[in-house]
This record gives C-alpha cells, structure tokens and sequence, in this order.
C-alpha cells in the first residue's frame, strides 16, 4: 500500500464521505443520494458492477473506504450519462465514478489487473505523449496489455477487423512510426505538468 | 444563404487515416454543398474522451480542453466552436461548464496554460455538427438541397449516447430524441420511429477493455434494427459507428447470428441525397458496404 494512502487514512481518520468529499471530482455531492436505485436500474452494464453506484454512495456513508476503492465497480462505467439524465437529485455520477477511479489509482488501490483501469491509463499515456491519440499504437498496447503470449492472441483474434480498417483507409501502418501529433508538444505537456502540479497542492491544502 | 463558418475541432479519430476518417469525408461534402465554412482549429489537441481518467485529473483533463477554446479564441475570435465527434463535443463542452461555474478552477486552468502563453476567456458556444444543420440551417433548407431522394430506404436512427446526455440537443427528449428520425425524413428515407435501442449504450470505450460485456450490448442495438425492418443504421458519433460496425463478424461468430448491417452517417445519407458521388460520400470508408447507397450514388 502506498504511503499516500497511509497519509489519507490517517488524515481523515474514518470518515470516508469528508475524504471523497475533499479529493474526489464532485465529490461533494454523494451526500444529495436519496438512495432511489434510478442509476443502478439505468446502467448499460449495471449487472457487472460489485457495487452500482447507488449501493458505493451508501458504503461511502458507511466508511466501506477499502470495498470502495479496491472495486472493479467504478471501472465499469461506459460515460453512457444515463445516470446523470435520471437522477432526480441531480448528482454528477457519471463524473463521481471517473472521479473515484482517478482517486482509487492515485492510492495505489484500483485493482491491479482490471481491463478498463489499464486500458485508460494506456489512453492517457498515448495521448499526452504527442497531444494526439495514435489509435495505431492504441491498439497494439491494449493488446499486448497483458503479456505477449496473450498479445498475439488477441492480434490474432483481431486480425479480420485490423484488415477491413486498413482496407477502408480507417487505419495506416504509419501511424506505427511517427503519425499525427501536435506542433506545440512543449507547451502541451508544461500546460499538463503545471495542472498537475496544481491539482496535487489543492488536494493537499483540502481537507484540513 | 450566406456562408456560415465555424471554428472547427475534428478530433483525433477524423484524422487522415484514423477510425472516422469516413465521418471527415462526408461532413466536408456535405459543408460544401450547405456552404458551410470550417476553419480548422490550430495545432488542437486531444480532449482526452470519456476514458483519460485513469492517468489524468480532473485539472489536467480540464485543461487539454481549454487548451483547445483558448486556441480558438485566438485564431477565429468570432466563430463558435464546432465539434462533429461527440466525445470531442462532450469534453470541451462540459470544461466550458465546469470553468463556467468555479472561478478557481478557471484561474488554476488559466494558470496552467500560461505556460504555453495562452489564455482562456471561455465565452464561446460549444457545438455539435448536428446543432448546426439544424439550428443554423434548418430542416426545411436541409431539403431544399435534396436531388436523390434516397425513397425506399428504412434507417433506423441510433443516437446513442454521449450526443444525447447529459446535454443532448435543443429541444430534444434524452429518452426519444427525433431529429435523426426527422433528418431521415427530410433526406426522403423512412425512419424507423419504434427503433427501441435508440438512445442505449454500445459500451464506448469499453468494447476494447471489455469487448465480451459490450459486444451483448451491440448485438442487441444492431438486432432491434433488424427488428424494426431497417436497411441501415445512422448514427452522429464516430464511436457508435465503429462499435455497431467492425464487431458485427465476432457477435455473429458469438451469437450465431448473421448480422450483415451497414452503419452509417448522418453526413454520409445527406452527402449521398446532396448528389455527391460514392467517394465523397466516403462509402468506400464502410467495412460493411451500404449496397442501396452506393446504387443511388451511381446513378
């Protein structure tokens, strides 16, 4: 376990819900949750969660901090927004569930060999290198995500699809050596390092 | 009518050679014939999507976006900004609102993107594709320039997410929104108006990190269509056309059925009613083939 973590547990002390409030994205608002189950009932893969969300705003109350953070839950959300479009109190779920995920990652908590988890992190590693995403590369590292016996596999079981994109000139092995990028990749990454850095001292000042 | 022009944000997928390079072609015949000017919007970055977060933060994530308005401001001060990719739509649009509504966040955002001497004043529209054909040139103007009425068609209109919620179009329903319905309509096709998966979820990103749980989700989108008698699908967003499309031969193989469902644009049905050929269409950028549209763009 990380020593921020340690730090958190420590800060906060068993109070689960002021410790979302204060470092997670819209955290502020899983007080509103009436417990109604409209988001649960509404999510594409609502069936697939440990928790669905209703059930993680009541285990946040209930200071469940470890079943919170370790669970596969949070990573099953596809941003379809149909939680937020029916929730009658109005909460930001969608952006609660990034946000936990993002919170859950940064404590070294989120499960290690959940698919999603890994797969956004190679989403953002490949598009802050360049400021474009190179799908190319995208692709492959997703596949080989897991190894490279498992790698070839899944190239292999993906074959068919890679052919009928390079087919229709909706993919190019190019991209595999160079490809699309922004001119200006110095400022963009000052711009992200200096977010970063100010997000971290926020989050360090909260809280108390 | 007078040309209208937008500040442009085509987004990664609509670069040359990427997933929905097809949608870039379309929408550029079809700007064309409506004399509809897009300036593209310089050196743009990525928005980061719905699935950044796991890496960034909500400030960096904030601030990819901004980067983006504060570029345009810079480069066409007078133009709203104009997305056709709706994740691309979503992000920049949601960071207008976030940034809207928390002083501090937007002076931590300004902050951040001093450092590659830019600034964000953030008081331009963010708008989709779709907002523009209809608000700005109306469905009545939107036939006007109809010469192949595509008659015979069934489509069936799937919106899908994330051009639906949480901000939707002007004066839609999130639960039965009808302006593709309506845009079939108006291009001379039938709309399928009991298309029952018309606002569900293709897993989005998803259908990479966990392609088995999102391909149930597509086979039931792509089967209502067949359902509904559809000959096609249309979809606005790069990522519902990608997922209903490429992944169509491994359900079959799942599933044992025997989808064979061309899915489209909204571009690609109006460049194709506008006359243009097959290529301007980009029908050539479809691994299932729309056999009916390439017949009436022959003639």
């Amino acid at each position: 376990m990380s020593d921020y973590n340690q730090q958190m547990i420590e800060k906060y002390r068993g109070n689960f819900l002021r410790e979302v409030e204060a470092n997670v994205e819209e955290g502020d608002w899983v007080k509103m949750c009436m417990q109604c189950g409209v988001c649960s009932g509404s999510c594409p893969l609502g069936p697939h969660w440990d928790h669905p969300p209703q059930e993680i705003f009541m285990m946040i109350r209930a200071n469940k901090r470890e079943e919170v953070l370790a669970s596969t839950s949070m990573w099953m959300c596809t941003s379809c927004y149909n939680c937020i479009a029916r929730c009658p109190r109005g909460l930001p779920i969608t952006h609660i569930m990034h946000g936990l995920a993002t919170y859950s990652k940064r404590l070294g908590l989120a499960p290690k060999q959940q698919p999603t988890a890994k797969f956004a992190q190679l989403f953002w590693d490949n598009l802050s290198k360049t400021g474009r995403v190179n799908e190319l590369k995208l692709g492959l590292s997703l596949y080989f995500m897991n190894g490279f016996a498992e790698g070839v596999k899944t190239a292999l079981k993906m074959k068919d699809i890679g052919l009928g994109m390079l087919k229709t000139k909706r993919m190019s092995p190019m991209e595999y050596f160079g490809g699309h990028k922004c001119k200006d990749t110095k400022g963009l990454h000052a711009i992200l390092k200096k977010a970063q850095q100010l997000e971290e001292a926020r989050i360090g000042k909260s809280g108390g | 009518m007078a040309k209208k022009s937008y500040s442009f944000y085509p987004g990664c997928s609509s670069q040359k050679a990427a997933s929905s390079s097809n949608y870039q072609v379309s929408v550029d015949s079809m700007c064309q014939e409506l004399d509809i000017e897009l300036n593209e919007i310089p050196d743009w970055n990525c928005c980061s999507a719905s699935i950044g977060y796991a890496g960034g933060g909500e400030l960096p994530r904030l601030a990819l976006s901004a980067r983006n308005m504060a570029l345009s401001e810079q480069a066409h001060p007078d133009q709203d900004i104009v997305a056709t990719c709706a994740a691309c739509w979503l992000a920049t649009k949601e960071t207008q609102e976030r940034l809207h509504d928390d002083n501090d966040l937007l002076a931590e955002t300004n902050q951040a993107l001093s450092e590659a001497g830019l600034k964000l004043n953030n008081d331009k529209k963010v708008r989709h594709m779709v907002e523009v054909l209809i608000e700005d040139i109306g469905y009545e103007e939107l036939g006007k320039h109809v010469k192949k009425p595509l008659e015979g068609l069934k489509i069936a209109g799937y919106v899908g997410c994330q051009t639906n919620r949480p901000f939707g179009i002007d004066g839609e329903s999130f639960e039965n929104p009808k302006y593709l319905d309506k845009m079939i309509e108006t291009v001379g096709a039938e709309a399928c108006d009991k298309y029952e998966k018309k606002v569900s979820c293709c897993g989005g990103a998803l259908a990479f990190s966990e392609p088995e749980k999102s391909q149930a989700l597509i086979k039931d989108i792509i089967e209502s269509a067949y359902d509904n008698g559809a000959d096609m699908i249309v979809t606005p967003c790069p990522v519902c056309q990608m997922n209903t499309e490429v992944y169509q031969d491994q359900i079959n193989a799942k599933y044992g059925t025997k989808f064979k469902m061309p899915v489209v644009y909204y571009s690609t049905l109006l460049s194709v009613a506008y006359g243009k050929s097959a290529k301007q269409a980009a029908l050539d950028g479809h691994i299932i083939r729309a056999k009916e549209l390439e017949e009436i763009a022959g003639k």
